[in-house]
């Protein structure tokens, strides 16, 4: 570009992860054995780098890039912008590689489709005066048509259809290097931020021409705003007057974007769009130009349209060229997810608005994505993935609540650095890295702060989220490995009683101690600060103290009369999917009872656990482990594994949270069966996320609120109970 | 009852228009009282009033019948900050002695409206801007122009050699889209006599070409900005596509002349130091003009409408702008799209509110 370098590449990351796997028992004594074997391996796994620096630091990224250049068979390097022609000679005689020019627009559009299919919330919309200045959209599952204005010198105006179908529509002369060059002319203001700068404190109204100047006082019998510009510039319309550069910088402003809102809304009309993506160096991050382009759009489209802008515009290009080059390995068959440890997120350029921020952010810039093994796919039990928002609140606009997690995350980081250290006793350095570790989530939590919008939609899922991949960039692939296999092994050796005493129960109080298992089971999470305590305090707090520490019926929610009637007279259900959360007591002394019984009315099952490994959340291969040492007790559990009656699954995720639109490969499998109800436990998946999610089919939602400030905003106290049993409507 | 005036006041100029009977009898001669024949004699034998007041002599409509009466059409400007003056005067010729109305139309009948009442002792009738605006230009064009055409258009636009302006028979009007270029820009789609709507508007308009040119380079009136822009080249100061691609930008069919980023050489401290005024002139004349075309060009694809008539006083003497806006309508619609002009400019509004005066009496 014109004064930034826009890097991406592609590299494998070697990292540790944790694994599990059965001992072999044969002739052993299982009694006092754990029960199964905890390792850590080496795994390569892909990731895409963005970098975004200073033209002037060219030669040291070159330098970086030759030292770390591995593919010897990398002959050519893409490259397009402005700079691609500048930096040419450069580039070769440095690498050794031949620069390929590609086309700007094609690389834009590119890069544009990449980040709109694979980032969550990378698009928003731009609030003037509002707490919260940016809102981000959720994304559509289906990105086209759009129109993308690009703001540059000029303005190109491109609609794109598809993947590869794209066509300029129009555009305009009247752009960025308008107002920069005109600019420069009127106030003798070299720079462009400069100049939006001067822009930002004049007033517009002493060398615009308003429709209160032409009608006097008036207007108002005609229906007019008065405010409204007749004529930009209609005031200076005399040699012996001087005007102030602050004035005619904004004059100026709101004349350019203006000028681009009302063509961009006259392209929309004309080719039936709704959907405008603004990008280029005009908009790029500048508050000043988001607010007057989102004005102009809402008035010349009568509020119909909605200016849209996106968090890595300023990558588009370079993304774009890279897809480009790595054609062959058609990068479009992955799925990519933002690493929130190794991106630095979306920072506010305006001088006056983070003047601290700008400084941090304003050189260097970075994004990494992730590959994912599969494609992810929504649940297709979602009623309608369009408008499904995962997250119950949105911490962004929310002030209180996000005051409050932050400082709760904060305060649970030295013993999360703690328990992670722990985690690996053997290793020299893991005091080391978990101080690395702490430091940088520390540093994502301040910036957070300052700036909530950093990531997208800030949401108690991503601050877990983000504290996952923090642990997993210090190889702490699992610091809760043992605690895990430790209480596996403690809840396996209870599952006989339990399941004893609820046989010799009732059908109906046998129904309740189900529920109440369920519930008391999820009150073993070690993410809850509450519970972490305890735990730590008393290594006798079992399942029996759980279930006391329960809220009493009626439950702060409470639906159990409803779902016990659809027991009691209803059909059973054809095939059960349940979203396990904890491991130990929840998953086996919780979880499996009630998957027993359900199997045992003939409903078949689907338990669908992590990928990887999230707090002390049960991980699909630890499941696998687990059932099958159920298997061996319970002749129920047993014959339906051997006929395939339940099914284990993983859904693709390592979040304390459950996103039902993305994720959930392992489900491929399950789609045949006629799923009719869904099982969602746990605070993360049930509360945090999903607590407002519409299903197709009958759903059920439980988890025992852990956290006091949370109990309290939903009107109760810490154990708080909910249990949300939901029937589509029909 | 005499006299007849249609007042449009804008946000740059007042637009006059005044009829002047010629078919007097010697017995209303004799009735015509002094105050009248007064301002007959001085608007009518002069051709500039003040140091600011003009009339268009060259667009005088002579021999015209209206409501009966034969008689000249008359064309005055002055400037809009001269409106206090104006109100002085007519108050000292005791205008408001002959009972008569005034009908005005713009933005200034609404802000002077009270500066008649006190200082002129007179009362406007207010017209709505757009109306009178319509009525004026389908009047002007159906009595045409002493015997010639009213309105033209330029043939092959897009040729410099072989272009020239031509008559254009506007018959049957509709639809069609009128752009009114005034300090401020507005856009109507008029579908017949009484069926309008104002599609759009911008402000970037003739003020904006004049405030600019103002800042740039210093000249103090419209006439001076123009005749600075016809000596000046743009290309010194837009950037075209050939300065960033080199020739075309054949992706996307853009020819190398076109403009890229209007003032974008100005970009660079080099190119603004080499520049002249004439050239910032011109090149601020280019920018408005094409950005007008453009957004009349999207509003008759949306409106579905092919012919659109450019009038206004950003027009008067402006040969540079209308060429371009022919050239670049037929250019960008490939031939689809056809530009009018029509050569009385900026006065359809105050001829509108003449029109209102008589149809009212």
């Amino acid at each position: 570009g014109g004064s930034l370098t826009k890097l991406a590449y592609y590299s494998t990351v070697q990292h540790k992860v944790a694994r599990v796997r059965s001992f072999d028992h044969s002739g052993k004594d299982i009694e006092n054995e754990p029960l199964y074997e905890i390792s850590v391996q080496e795994e390569i796994t892909a990731r895409l780098h963005f970098i975004k620096f200073e033209n002037t630091y060219i030669e040291t990224c070159l330098d970086f890039i030759k030292d770390h250049l591995v593919n010897t068979e990398t002959k050519v390097i893409k490259a397009t912008g402005g700079g691609a022609y500048k930096f040419k000679d450069l580039i070769e005689k440095k690498l050794g590689l031949k620069v390929d020019k590609e086309d700007v627009m094609t690389c834009l559009i590119k890069g544009c489709n990449f980040v709109l299919r694979n980032i969550p919330h990378e698009v928003f919309a731009y609030q003037k005066d509002s707490d919260t200045e940016f809102r981000f959209q959720t994304n559509h599952p289906n990105i086209f048509p759009y129109l993308l204005v690009n703001i540059g010198s000029g303005v190109s105006i491109v609609k794109v259809e598809t993947e590869d179908k794209f066509e300029w529509i129009g555009g305009s002369s009247i752009g960025g290097g308008t107002f920069w060059g005109l600019g420069a002319l009127l106030t003798k203001t070299k720079k462009f931020d400069e100049l939006l700068q001067l822009a930002s404190k004049g007033q517009h109204t002493n060398v615009d021409m308003l429709v209160k100047d032409v009608y006097g006082g008036a207007y108002q019998t005609l229906g007019l705003s008065g405010n409204l510009i007749a004529s930009s510039f209609g005031k200076s319309t005399t040699a012996d007057k001087e005007f102030s550069k602050e004035d005619m910088a904004k004059s100026l402003l709101h004349m350019i974007s203006n000028d681009i809102g009302q063509l961009a809304c006259l392209y929309a009309k004309l080719h039936n769009l709704d959907k405008i993506y603004f990008g280029g160096f005009f908009i790029r991050g500048h508050p000043v130009t988001m607010r007057t382009i989102t004005y102009s759009i809402n008035f010349f489209s009568k509020g119909e349209v909605q200016a849209l802008f996106l968090r890595h515009e300023g990558y588009l290009g370079a993304i774009g060229a890279f897809l480009k080059g790595a054609e062959q390995d058609n990068p479009n068959q992955y799925s990519w997810g933002e690493n929130y440890a190794g991106s630095s997120g979306l920072m506010s350029t305006s001088p006056d608005v983070y003047p601290m921020q700008r400084t941090r952010s304003g050189t260097f810039d970075m994004l990494e994505m992730d590959r994912l093994e599969r494609p992810l796919v929504n649940l297709p039990l979602l009623k309608d993935p369009s408008t499904y928002i995962p997250d119950t609140v949105d911490l962004t606009d929310d002030a209180m609540a996000r005051k409050y997690w932050l400082t709760c995350f904060e305060e649970a980081l030295d013993g999360v650095a703690k328990r992670a250290a722990a985690s690996q006793p053997d290793s020299v350095d893991a005091q080391e890295r978990a101080e690395k570790f702490r430091q940088k989530y520390w540093n994502k939590l301040q910036t957070l702060r300052q700036q909530p919008f950093a990531y997208g939609t800030l949401t108690v899922r991503s601050l877990l989220d983000t504290r996952e991949h923090c642990l997993n960039e210090f190889n702490f692939p699992d610091p809760y490995s043992k605690v895990k296999q430790k209480e596996n092994g403690i809840a396996l050796k209870c599952f006989q009683s339990v399941i004893e005493s609820l046989d010799s129960l009732g059908w109906e109080e046998r129904q309740f101690a189900l529920v109440k298992g369920l519930l008391a089971g999820n009150v073993f999470d070690w993410g809850a600060k509450a519970v972490s305590d305890v735990l730590e305090s008393e290594p006798q707090f079992g399942f029996e103290e759980a279930k006391s520490k329960l809220q009493e019926r009626p439950w702060l929610e409470d639906s159990y009369s409803q779902w016990l009637q659809r027991l009691k007279e209803g059909p059973p259900h054809k095939c059960a999917l349940i979203f396990a959360d904890n491991s130990g007591i929840d998953i086996i002394l919780g979880v499996f009872p009630f998957v027993r019984e359900l199997l045992s009315r003939g409903t078949e099952v689907i338990l669908a656990c992590n990928s990887g490994p999230a707090l002390n959340d049960v991980t699909y291969s630890e499941s696998l482990i687990v059932t099958e040492r159920i298997a061996a007790m319970d002749p129920v559990i047993h014959s339906a594994l051997r006929d395939e009656k339940l099914l284990l699954v993983q859904t693709g995720s390592s979040s304390p949270c459950l996103d039902l639109r993305g994720g959930l490969w392992g489900l491929g499998r399950a789609r045949q069966r006629q799923t009719d109800l869904v099982v969602i436990e746990g605070m993360g998946r049930a509360i945090h996320t999903n607590y407002y999610a519409a299903l197709r089919c009958e759903s059920l939602k439980l988890a025992v609120i852990k956290n006091s400030w949370l109990a309290d905003r939903l009107g109760g106290k810490i154990f708080s109970v909910i249990f949300k049993y939901e029937v589509p409507c029909k | 009852v005499f006299p007849w005036f249609g007042l449009d006041i804008g946000g740059t100029l007042v637009k006059l228009v005044y009829f002047e009977p010629k078919d007097i009898t010697a017995e209303e001669e004799e009735e015509e009282v002094e105050n009248l024949k007064s301002i007959r004699k001085y608007l009518t034998s002069n051709v500039a009033y003040g140091s600011t007041g003009i009339r268009d002599v060259h667009l005088e409509l002579r021999d015209l019948t209206l409501c009966g009466r034969k008689g000249n059409l008359h064309f005055i400007r002055f400037p809009t900050h001269d409106m206090p003056a104006f109100i002085q005067m007519g108050s000292e010729k005791h205008f408001s002695s002959l009972h008569t109305t005034l009908c005005a139309t713009g933005g200034g009948a609404y802000k002077f409206e009270q500066d008649f009442r006190t200082m002129g002792d007179l009362e406007l009738c207010k017209l709505d801007e757009l109306d009178c605006l319509i009525k004026g230009v389908l009047y002007i064009d159906s009595v045409g122009f002493n015997g010639h055409s009213e309105c033209y258009y330029f043939e092959n636009p897009t040729d410099a050699e072989r272009c020239q302006k031509l008559p254009f028979n506007l018959e049957n009007p509709y639809p069609l889209l009128l752009v009114n270029i005034g300090s401020g820009v507005s856009i109507l789609a008029v579908y017949s006599k009484e069926n309008y709507k104002r599609v759009t508007g911008t402000s970037l308009g003739g003020g904006t070409f004049f405030g600019l040119c103002c800042l740039l380079t210093g000249c103090s009136t419209f006439e001076e900005a123009l005749e600075m822009a016809s000596q000046g080249d743009s290309t010194k100061v837009d950037k075209l596509v050939r300065d960033i691609y080199g020739g075309d930008y054949e992706r996307f069919g853009l020819p190398g002349w076109a403009v890229a980023s209007s003032f974008g050489n100005m970009m660079s401290k080099e190119k603004r130091e080499s520049v002249s005024k004439e050239d910032l002139a011109r090149a601020t004349l280019i920018t408005i003009t094409n950005n007008i075309g453009s957004i009349a060009r999207m509003c008759a694809l949306n409106e579905n409408i092919n012919r659109v008539v450019f009038v206004g006083n950003f027009l008067r003497i402006n040969t540079i702008s209308m060429r371009l806006l022919a050239y670049a309508l037929d250019y960008w619609s490939k031939g689809q799209l056809k530009a009018l002009f029509l050569e009385h400019e900026g006065y359809f509004g105050a001829v509108g509110a003449l029109l209102e005066l008589l149809d009212s009496a």
